[in-house]
C-alpha cells in the first residue's frame, strides 16, 4: 500500500478505535464488584442477620467497646505522632543533604513492602522479652502503639514529601525579605501549604492503623480489655464460630474506613483550592 | 528558609534517630539473630518440606493474583483517565477500599460469601468446589488486597500524556489493539512496572486476610507469612526468624527494584 | 547609598561575580543590565542577603551589612514569578511584613489600604492570588515589599513573566511610582529597552564583571567597549570602527572620507528604512535612515552610494 493511499471508505466509516475507556469501565466495574463489593456487602448483610438488637449487642458489649475505644485511641495517637515525625523526616529528606540520604529515602517504604507479621516479629525481637537493650514493652498498650507506628510510618512522609519539593522557595525568601524569622516562615508560609497533604497522610495512617492485625498480634499479647484491638477481637469471634458478631464488629470497622476515605477525598479538594 | 547549621544537624539527628529506632534496628536485629548460629542452620530452616511448599504456594498465589490485577488495573486506568462517565468518583473511591479495610474484615467477607454458611456456600458444596480453607480462597484474598496498585500507578501517567498520540495513531490507520501495543503501552510501562512491583510485595506479604481463609493446613494452605506465625507459636523462634528473613530479603529486593524504576518513571513522564 | 566592595561569588567552579565594586546613590533607580549568566541576579541577591558572598563586603547606608540576614537589612524584594503567598488573601499578603513587626491591627489595615490604592488594587483586599492576573500579582508584590518601608527596593526581572503589553504598561507605571515613592531602587533586567526607559542609571554586566556604569544616554552614545555598545543597541562595522547604523551618512555622490558601497537589500519599516550594503564585495553593513532620506536618495538594491562615518565621538575603534 503506497504511503499516499487514503483509507478505504469502509475503513474510514469505522470510527477511530482508541484504547477506549468503555471496555475498561465495564471490566473494571465487574471486577471490583465481584472481588470487593460483593464480599463486603455480605459482611454488612450478615451483621444484621439477627436483627438490629443482635447487631447492637454485638457491638456494644463490654469487650467490643473496650477493643474499639482502645483501637481508635491508639490509632489516633499513632497518626498524630507520625504526623509530626513524618513531617520532620520528610523535611530532612527534602531539604537536608547527607551521605546515605538516598538509602534512607528508599527504606522509608520498607513498612509497605514488609509483611506485617515479620514487622511484628522484628519489633518483638528488639523491644520484647529477649531485648538486647533491655527494653521490654511486650504485652503492653505501648507495644500496640509501637507496631502501629512502624506500619504507618511511610504514609505522612510520602504525602508531605512531594508538597515540600514543589513548594515555591521564593515565597520563603519573600517572607524573609519582609522581616520574618525562620520560625515565622515555617509557621505562616510552609506549614499552611503542607497541612492538606499532612492531614491526608495522617488520615490514611489512621485508617490503616485501625484495621492493623499482623504486626500487633505477636507483641501485644492480645489481652482482652487491655491490649486487644478490634481486628483481633473480630478474628477471635470468627474462630469461635460467631459469624454474626464478627460481621457486626467488622461493619463498624468498615464504617470507620469509609468515613476516613470520604474525608480524605474532601481534603484533597480543599487542599487544591488555592492552586492555579 | 536559611536554616542555621545547629538546627539542621539537630533535625537530622532526631529524624534519623527515629528512623533507626523504629525501622532499621528491629529489622537489623532479626537479620543478625537469624545468622547468629551460622548460615547452615538458616538454609536448613528454609528448605524444610513445609517451608518449601509454603514458598511455592506463596509464589503460586502471587503469580495468579498479580497478572489478573495488572490487566484489569490497566483497563480501569484507561477508564479513569480517558473515559467520561458518571460515577467516576465512585469507581475511584472503591479502588481505595482495599487500602483502608482491615485484612481480618477482608478474610471474613470471603468466608461469609464462599464459606460453608456463606451466600454461595450451599451451591459450592453441591458442586464440590472448596474455596475457603483451600487455595482458591487464598487467591481471592490476595487479589482483594493487591487490587488497586496497578490502576493507581498507571492512571496519572495516562492522564499526563494525554491521548493525542493515540489520536494521531488512529488517523494513521492503527486499530485499537495496535495503538495500545505500540503507543499506549510503551508510555505506561514504567508506571505499570512500579505498580506490579508494589502488588507483588503486597501479595507476598499478606497475612491477616489469609489467616482467616486459610485453615493453615501444612503443605496445602500454608503460605510463608502463615509459616512465620506457626513457627513462632511452636516456639521455633529460629525457624520463625529464618522465614522472616527470607520474606525480608524479598521485601528489600522489592525496594531495590522500586528505586531502580523510580528515576525511569520520572524521566519518562517529562 | 549602597556600597558593594570587591564582591566575589562562586557556584562550584563557576564564577558568578568576580570582584565587583559598585556604588548606588540614594533615591536612584538603577538597572543591572546584562545577558543570562552575567551575574546580575546574583549581585542583587547578595545585596539582599539571600546569598552570601565568598569575599567582599556590602554596606547599606554606611553600615556593614555583609553578615546581616535578609530579615534585618531593611530591604524589599520583588521576584520574577511574584512569590505570592498563595494561601493568603491580597490583604494578608501585603500586611505580612507589618504583622511580623507586630504593628497594631488598625494601623496595619490603614497602611494596606493606602498601598493598595497606590498600586491600583483597591477593592481586591479579599481576593486570593490565584484570582489575579500576572500584572496584578506583581503590583501586589510591590505593595507588599513597600509596606515595610524598605531602605532599598530590589526587583529581580519583575516584568519577565508578563505579556509584552502588560510589561510596557508596568514599566511606565514603575517609573511613575518611583517618582511618587522615591526609595532607592535596583532593577535587574536583560532587556536593554526596559533599562533605558525606566532607569536613571544603568550598570552593564557581563560574565561576573561590570563593563560600564552611567546614564542611559551616556552608555548609548559613549560605550566603553564593544560589548556595551552591542548590548544597548544595533552596531555596524565600518572599516576599523564600530558605528550606530543610524549615525552613518549616506550620499548618492562621492564625498570626502566616504567609502563606496553597493545596496543589496532595502526594508521599509514604516517610519524608518533599513538597508544592507556591501563594501568591496565582502563586508556587509547595516544602515538606518528616515523615510524621507531614503526617498530622497531613491534607495534601491543595485544602487551605488557613499557611506561616511559620523563625528568622532560617536565611533568606537575596534580593539
Amino acid at each position: 500500500m503506497s504511503a499516499t493511499a487514503l483509507p478505504s471508505s469502509a475503513a474510514s466509516r469505522r470510527r477511530a478505535r482508541l484504547p477506549s475507556g468503555t471496555l475498561g469501565l465495564g471490566i473494571g466495574t465487574l471486577w471490583l464488584s465481584i472481588i470487593v463489593l460483593l464480599p463486603l456487602s455480605a459482611v454488612v448483610a450478615r451483621a444484621f442477620d439477627g436483627g438490629l438488637s443482635t447487631f447492637w449487642d454485638a457491638v456494644s458489649n463490654r469487650q467490643a467497646v473496650s477493643a474499639l475505644t482502645f483501637t481508635v485511641g491508639v490509632s489516633i495517637v499513632a497518626a498524630a505522632v507520625n504526623a509530626v515525625m513524618g513531617t520532620l523526616l520528610a523535611w530532612v529528606l527534602v531539604r537536608d543533604r547527607f551521605r546515605g540520604k538516598g538509602l534512607v529515602n528508599a527504606f522509608v517504604d520498607l513498612p509497605f513492602a514488609l509483611p506485617t507479621i515479620v514487622a511484628g516479629l522484628t519489633l518483638l525481637a528488639l523491644y520484647g522479652p529477649r531485648s538486647p537493650i533491655g527494653v521490654n514493652v511486650a504485652f503492653t498498650q505501648f507495644a500496640v502503639l509501637l507496631a502501629l507506628l512502624f506500619v504507618t510510618m511511610p504514609f505522612v512522609v510520602r504525602a508531605v514529601q512531594p508538597v515540600l519539593i514543589e513548594i515555591d522557595r521564593e515565597m520563603e525568601q519573600a517572607a524573609l525579605s519582609l522581616g520574618a524569622s525562620n520560625g515565622t516562615v515555617f509557621r505562616r508560609i510552609i506549614l499552611p501549604n503542607l497541612v492538606p497533604a499532612l492531614l491526608s497522610g495522617a488520615a490514611l495512617a489512621f485508617a490503616r492503623a485501625v484495621g492493623e492485625f499482623g504486626s500487633v498480634i505477636l507483641i501485644s499479647g492480645n489481652i482482652p480489655f487491655q491490649t486487644q484491638v478490634s481486628s483481633v477481637y473480630a478474628f477471635k469471634l470468627i474462630e469461635s464460630d460467631a459469624p454474626i458478631s464478627a460481621a457486626a464488629v467488622s461493619t463498624v470497622l468498615l464504617a470507620i474506613s469509609l468515613v476516613v476515605l470520604i474525608g480524605i477525598r474532601g481534603l484533597g479538594r480543599w487542599g487544591a483550592r488555592h492552586d492555579r | 528558609m536559611i536554616v542555621e547549621r545547629r538546627w539542621r544537624i539537630g533535625l537530622r539527628v532526631v529524624a534519623l534517630g527515629w528512623f533507626l529506632l523504629l525501622l532499621l534496628a528491629p529489622v537489623g536485629l532479626v537479620f543478625y539473630r537469624t545468622f547468629e548460629h551460622g548460615v547452615g542452620a538458616v538454609i536448613d530452616s528454609i528448605t524444610t518440606p513445609a517451608a518449601v511448599s509454603a514458598f511455592w504456594l506463596t509464589i503460586e498465589v502471587t503469580a495468579i493474583a498479580v497478572p489478573l490485577n495488572a490487566i484489569v488495573g490497566v483497563l480501569m486506568a484507561l477508564a479513569l483517565a480517558r473515559g467520561r462517565f458518571r460515577g467516576k468518583a465512585l469507581l475511584n473511591g472503591l479502588l481505595d477500599l482495599p487500602f483502608a479495610i482491615s485484612p481480618v474484615v477482608i478474610g471474613l467477607s470471603l468466608v461469609l460469601l464462599y464459606g460453608r454458611t456463606g451466600w454461595f456456600g450451599p451451591w459450592l458444596a453441591d458442586h464440590g468446589i472448596q474455596i475457603i480453607f483451600s487455595v482458591p480462597g487464598i487467591v481471592l484474598a490476595t487479589i482483594f488486597v493487591s487490587l488497586p496498585f496497578v490502576a493507581r500507578e498507571v492512571t496519572p501517567v495516562l492522564r499526563e500524556i494525554g491521548d493525542e498520540q493515540e489520536q494521531a495513531a488512529a488517523t494513521l490507520g492503527a486499530g485499537g489493539w495496535t495503538t495500545f501495543r505500540r503507543i499506549t503501552f510503551p508510555a505506561i510501562r514504567w508506571g505499570l512496572a512500579y505498580g506490579i512491583v508494589l502488588s507483588v510485595a503486597r501479595a507476598i506479604g499478606e497475612f491477616g486476610a489469609v489467616s482467616v481463609v486459610s485453615g493453615r493446613v501444612a503443605g496445602e494452605t500454608m503460605t510463608l507469612t502463615l509459616l512465620v506465625q506457626q513457627r513462632f507459636e511452636n516456639f521455633d523462634l529460629a525457624g520463625a526468624y529464618a522465614a522472616s528473613t527470607l520474606l525480608a530479603v524479598i521485601a528489600l529486593l522489592t525496594l531495590l527494584v522500586m528505586t531502580r524504576i523510580n528515576p525511569r518513571r520520572e524521566e519518562h513522564d517529562s | 547609598m549602597i556600597t558593594v566592595r570587591d564582591v566575589t561569588k562562586h557556584f562550584g567552579t563557576f564564577a558568578a561575580l568576580d570582584g565587583i565594586s559598585l556604588e548606588v546613590p540614594d533615591g536612584s533607580l538603577t538597572a543591572l543590565l546584562g545577558p543570562s549568566g552575567s551575574g546580575k541576579s546574583t549581585l542583587l541577591r547578595v545585596i539582599a542577603g539571600l546569598e552570601g558572598p565568598d569575599s567582599g563586603s556590602v554596606e547599606i547606608n554606611g553600615q556593614d551589612a555583609t553578615g546581616v540576614p535578609p530579615q534585618r537589612r531593611g530591604i524589599g524584594f520583588v521576584f520574577q514569578h511574584y512569590a505570592a503567598f498563595k494561601h493568603m488573601t491580597v490583604r494578608d499578603n501585603v500586611a505580612f511584613g507589618l504583622t511580623v513587626r507586630k504593628l497594631p491591627k488598625g494601623q496595619v489595615k490603614g497602611k494596606v489600604d493606602e498601598l493598595l490604592g497606590i498600586v491600583g488594587l483597591s477593592g481586591y483586599q479579599d481576593r486570593y492570588p490565584n484570582q489575579l492576573s500576572g500584572g496584578q500579582r506583581q503590583r501586589m508584590a510591590l505593595a507588599r515589599a513597600l509596606a515595610v518601608e524598605p531602605r532599598v527596593l530590589l526587583l529581580d526581572e519583575p516584568f519577565g513573566a508578563l505579556d509584552a503589553k502588560v510589561r510596557t504598561e508596568l514599566r511606565e507605571w514603575l517609573r511613575v511610582l518611583h517618582e511618587r515613592v522615591p526609595v532607592t531602587t535596583i532593577l535587574v533586567t536583560h532587556d536593554q529597552e526596559e533599562a533605558m526607559s525606566v532607569a536613571d542609571r544603568i550598570v552593564v554586566m557581563n560574565e561576573g564583571h561590570i563593563e560600564q556604569v552611567g546614564h542611559p544616554r551616556e552608555l548609548y552614545d559613549a560605550p566603553a567597549n564593544q560589548f556595551v555598545m552591542g548590548f544597548l543597541g544595533p552596531v555596524s562595522r565600518l572599516g576599523e570602527r564600530f558605528v550606530r547604523p543610524h549615525d552613518i551618512s549616506v550620499d548618492s555622490v562621492p564625498v570626502d572620507g566616504g567609502v563606496q558601497a553597493l545596496v543589496t537589500r532595502v526594508v521599509h519599516l514604516g517610519f524608518e528604512v533599513r538597508a544592507e550594503l556591501r563594501i568591496d564585495g565582502e563586508e556587509s553593513v547595516s544602515v538606518q535612515l528616515t523615510r524621507d532620506d531614503a526617498h530622497r536618495l531613491d534607495l534601491a538594491p543595485g544602487e551605488i552610494v557613499w557611506l561616511r562615518p559620523p563625528r568622532d565621538e560617536r565611533v568606537l575603534d575596534v580593539a
